[in-house]
């Protein structure tokens, strides 16, 4: 089980506003932090794992259910 | 895409910034149709970025972006695009992330005489003067056609690897980008704008003239990205969505606006937003019903959630097609 570091909130938000805010506290993290992020844009499964991509960090799971997606990111350096 | 590519191929290290000003037309729009209403749904710039493998900062300007649009030095294009402002906005913001991030210079994949507002010969240096940037604004695709720039002068930049392009045809741009060996890009094109849209830029004209002043905020534009807008009344406006994606997303707003919920038959979500008398929500109601599976039976019943949460039903008559007038329609 992963320890999560930090758990972001971008439910109701649309592209790529999820993207912009896991960006901005990926800022604030260390590399190695865990972040949580919950969000209800279907975008999302897509932009967070290019954005990942690009970035270099490491998508750890997605999961998906009717109400709401969760994404989990380990920050690299 | 081009210019980043030219750049990079000199040897130079680039990263992309895309900035978020709430018009734009990726995005958003692809998440809030319906998720049967199935297309690619990528983000072009973060795509464009992998492609290329530079980094991408993206950058909500959305606030300070209301000054542009509410009152440009430059005016509106054809609808409500403050391209020229625009422009150099986005251009001054890159130079703060460049002095912030220790970048050098800053390049756009502009082309002369390309855009009737923002990309002509004489507005060009507008551009560059009043961002700031000045000679530290390199348009690599045209740079042949333009006075010399500090990347240039300083030799960090070969002017002979970077190109002449010049007017509308995108002839050149497809060739080059073939040569590059990109064989897929986003759109050779404009067209990323919201503001550039007559029928957006009525809805937006209209939420103007509705209010005190002109201004909004976010969940306003977005707002007008969705659903079908009409004003059958000067004080009343009713937003009906357009399937299911849309009535998920609209139903994020009932806390601001009446809903109507339709519970006799399939059929949207509708918002009503203004002050409404009975007979104001029995219009609306019979405008929602045209649009759901019950459009030709004699009542549609619908469930109304209140601004302040006060629940009631509703049975009317839909409207026939022929009832409502195209001017109703924003």
């Amino acid at each position: 089980m992963v320890s999560v570091t930090r758990h972001l909130d971008v439910t109701g938000l649309l592209c790529p506003m999820p993207v912009i805010q896991t960006q901005n506290c990926v800022a604030e993290l260390c590399p190695g932090d865990v972040l949580s992020i919950r969000c209800t844009d279907p975008g999302a499964l897509l932009d967070i794992p290019a954005w990942c991509r690009v970035h270099g960090h490491v998508l750890l799971s997605t999961d998906e259910n009717p109400e709401e997606i969760v994404i989990v990111i380990r920050v690299s350096s | 895409m081009l210019a980043a590519k030219l750049v990079q191929n000199q040897g130079l290290h680039v990263a992309g910034l895309n900035f978020f000003t709430g018009f734009c037309v990726e995005g958003h729009t692809h998440s809030i149709r319906s998720r049967s209403n199935r297309k690619p749904r990528r983000n072009n710039a973060l795509w464009v970025a992998e492609q290329l493998n530079i980094p991408l900062y993206m950058i909500d300007v959305i606030e300070e972006y209301k000054s542009i649009v509410l009152h440009p030095r430059h005016g509106y294009g054809a609808n409500l695009n403050p391209c020229l402002d625009c422009k150099s906005f986005m251009v001054k913001k890159a130079l703060e992330w460049m002095h912030a991030h220790e970048f050098d210079f800053i390049i756009t994949g502009e082309v002369v005489g390309q855009r009737p507002m923002s990309q002509r010969r004489d507005t060009f240096p507008v551009v560059a003067r009043e961002s700031g940037a000045n000679d530290r604004l390199l348009r690599p695709l045209c740079a042949q056609l333009q006075p010399l720039t500090l990347p240039e002068r300083e030799g960090w930049v070969d002017r002979a690897q970077l190109h002449g392009f010049s007017g509308r045809g995108r002839k050149a741009q497809i060739a080059l980008a073939e040569q590059l060996g990109l064989k897929d890009y986003a759109q050779p094109a404009g067209g990323c704008c919201f503001l550039t849209d007559a029928a957006y830029s009525r809805k937006l004209r209209d939420l103007w003239r509705n209010r005190d002043r002109p201004d909004y905020d976010i969940d306003d534009i977005m707002l007008l990205k969705v659903g079908r807008h009409l004003r059958p009344r000067p004080h009343l406006k009713v937003i009906v969505a357009r399937d299911a994606g849309e009535t998920r997303y609209l139903r994020g707003y009932r806390r601001r606006f009446t809903c109507l919920d339709m519970t006799s038959h399939n059929g949207p979500l509708t918002l009503v937003e203004g002050e409404q008398n009975d007979e104001d929500l029995d219009l609306a109601a019979r405008i929602a019903a045209r649009y759901g599976q019950g459009r030709h039976e004699p009542m549609v019943r619908f469930q109304v959630l209140s601004i302040d949460g006060r629940e009631r039903e509703v049975c009317v008559t839909p409207l026939r097609a022929d009832e409502v007038p195209r001017s109703w329609y924003l």
